[in-house]
């Protein structure tokens, strides 16, 4: 009896668990059916759409690999969306002004500025948050609005274009045929995994989304964790906004405040929680894939573009009550 | 035989207010010390003391014929005494291995990357546990899954695996329903066949009389009392905590 019981248990586990992969495919099902009736052409089979949807979906990624690991420990960063615009301006203003004519030294130099400016928004985050015992919300909070002006002021509140072969190539470029946003998404996203799955730095990251006297016991210096996972979020939303000044060869302060909601999605889509312990970074790459294959899905089948904050609004809804149901129904487990 | 714990003439005052004052005792290797009292009696101040969270306001502490009295708290854990808290200091989403190895976990090369050799852990943790008598049916399930006394179980291995001499457990039943109190209390009596000291910190007379091989009575900061089980009786340690003052 306990056995048939068991067995149902684990079986609304694995439904549970992998409710982001079923999502997935349904809503890949809904627009490709939607595609034949309405055009007779695939939605899903064409190389245009899959490479629209990846560079979608890598941008939402740059902004939410970070921040998955800090939602794992127990905190949010709400900051990326301007981390993002901030490194954005901090490059195309580093290349506006040192010209551009030795292109790869320039790029190499705008690049480093743009992440420099990125690490210290997240030594500033790290710092309220562990030292001054800030709650993250509030902390992000305001170095969000801190980070926006600074670029807003930077920038002269104007969009930064540039002309650089080198930048339109990091940003519009292939290598071996994928999309470069695309391999810098999925070379982080590698990185990112390893982290958080298979060391101590991933294992002090799950421990202190639990337990932070659990990692204390075991003499890891909590305050300084903190610090890395808040400047690796930093690290992560920056080269998203390199992307986006590679991509549209200009940097805007608010480069990533229209991906903000989309990159607290996919990670609460992926299976975090906001009191922490859990989350994976498979996990927010489906997320954010979810998202983008709504946005551009929407786009593809004409219907009004504003749908797509109705339909992500919702996902982030059901996302919530699955988590809500597993910590109900199963104990919290993953 | 030596004791592995000499504490004398412990004090704590946290600015004008005494918690304690003038606390002495030892622990023998394999024996179990009761600290009785009541809420606020000064136990937990105690224990901190020892296990190097608070710094004493006079006294010393001596471990295994060296003075630790003013080490932090990592020190203190590197010379062999565990400090088991009520909260277990558990991480609930992982699994039994990973918090053995909480701190210094094992790592294996892939590809000449370094990874967490998560097998391993748990592999060990399925052989401590089992010495402890205790089996785990599946050692990939998280800690939370567990019931309270395979938690507290875990705990407990995580002293004996990284061998420690002297062990300290902050009312280790408190929260848990009769068959797995007795559980813990058969834990206790292995952990002591060992020939591991442990300070029990409890209020609970059938906890202290189970488990005690010499109580300490404290009441409003001072040790009122060192009794033996055999020599006395459920009532005296009730009168002891109360705040009675008889001589020992």
């Amino acid at each position: 009896m306990s056995d048939i019981n068991n067995n149902g248990f684990s079986f609304v586990k694995t439904l549970l668990n992998a409710w982001s992969w079923l999502f997935l495919a349904l809503i890949l099902a809904f627009f490709e059916i939607y595609a034949q009736v309405e055009t007779g052409s695939t939605f899903i089979f064409r190389a245009y759409n899959i490479q629209s949807v990846a560079v979608a979906a890598s941008q939402i990624l740059l902004l939410s690999l970070g921040l998955t690991l800090v939602v794992v420990a127990g905190h949010i960063d709400l900051s990326i969306a301007f981390t993002t615009g901030l490194a954005a301006v901090a490059m195309a203003l580093t290349v506006r002004l040192l010209g551009d004519a030795n292109g790869w030294v320039v790029f190499a130099v705008a690049i480093s500025v743009g992440m420099l400016a990125a690490v210290v928004v997240g030594l500033v985050n790290g710092w309220l948050v562990a030292y001054l015992d800030v709650p993250s919300f509030i902390g992000t909070l305001g170095t969000y609005g801190i980070a926006r002006g600074v670029a807003l002021i930077v920038a002269g509140g104007a969009t930064v274009s540039i002309r650089s072969e080198e930048v339109r190539a990091f940003g519009n470029g292939d290598i071996l045929g994928i999309p470069v946003p695309v391999v810098m998404a999925l070379v982080l996203a590698g990185a990112c995994h390893y982290l958080l799955t298979y060391t101590k730095f991933g294992i002090y990251t799950y421990a202190l989304g639990a337990n932070r006297a659990s990692v204390e016991r075991a003499g890891v210096d909590v305050k300084r964790h903190l610090i890395k996972l808040f400047v690796l979020s930093a690290l992560t939303a920056g080269i998203g906004g390199l992307v986006y000044t590679g991509r549209f060869s200009a940097g805007a302060a608010n480069a990533g405040e229209p991906i903000l909601l989309y990159a607290v999605a996919a990670v609460f889509i992926g299976g975090a929680s906001l009191t922490g312990g859990q989350g994976t970074i498979i996990g927010t790459v489906i997320g954010a894939i979810i998202i983008a294959v709504i946005q551009f899905g929407l786009v593809f089948s004409g219907l009004p573009p504003y749908w797509q904050f109705v339909a992500v609004g919702l996902v982030i809804v059901v996302a919530v009550l699955v988590d809500q149901s597993r910590d109900k129904f199963l104990g919290g487990a993953k | 035989m030596k004791p592995i714990l000499q504490v004398q003439g412990l004090a704590k005052r946290f600015g004008a207010i005494t918690a304690v004052k003038d606390v002495n005792f030892d622990v023998y290797p394999g024996e179990c010390v009761v600290l009785a009292g009541d809420n606020g009696a000064g136990k937990s101040t105690v224990i901190k003391m020892i296990s190097g969270v608070h710094l004493p306001s006079e006294g010393k502490i001596i471990f295994d014929g060296q003075d630790i009295t003013n080490s932090p708290p990592e020190t203190v854990r590197n010379v062999g005494i565990e400090t088991i808290y009520q909260d277990l200091s558990l991480a609930d989403n992982l699994d039994p291995g990973l918090n053995l190895y909480l701190g210094r976990e094992k790592m294996k090369r892939v590809f000449g990357l370094p990874v967490l050799d998560r097998k391993a852990m748990q592999a060990d943790a399925v052989e401590v546990l089992k010495g402890l008598g205790i089996k785990v049916p599946d050692p990939g399930a998280r800690v939370r899954e567990m019931s309270g006394g395979q938690r507290q179980s875990i705990a407990i291995a995580r002293a004996i695996h990284w061998e420690a001499k002297l062990v300290i457990m902050d009312e280790p039943t408190a929260a848990l329903g009769v068959p797995e109190q007795r559980e813990v209390m058969a834990l206790i009596d292995r952990l002591k066949q060992r020939g591991v000291g442990i300070i029990l910190i409890s209020h609970n007379l059938p906890d202290i009389f189970a488990a005690a091989d010499r109580i300490f009575v404290l009441a409003r900061g001072v040790i009122g009392g060192e009794r033996r089980p055999s020599e006395t009786t459920d009532e005296e340690i009730v009168r002891l905590m109360m705040g009675a003052t008889i001589d020992t």
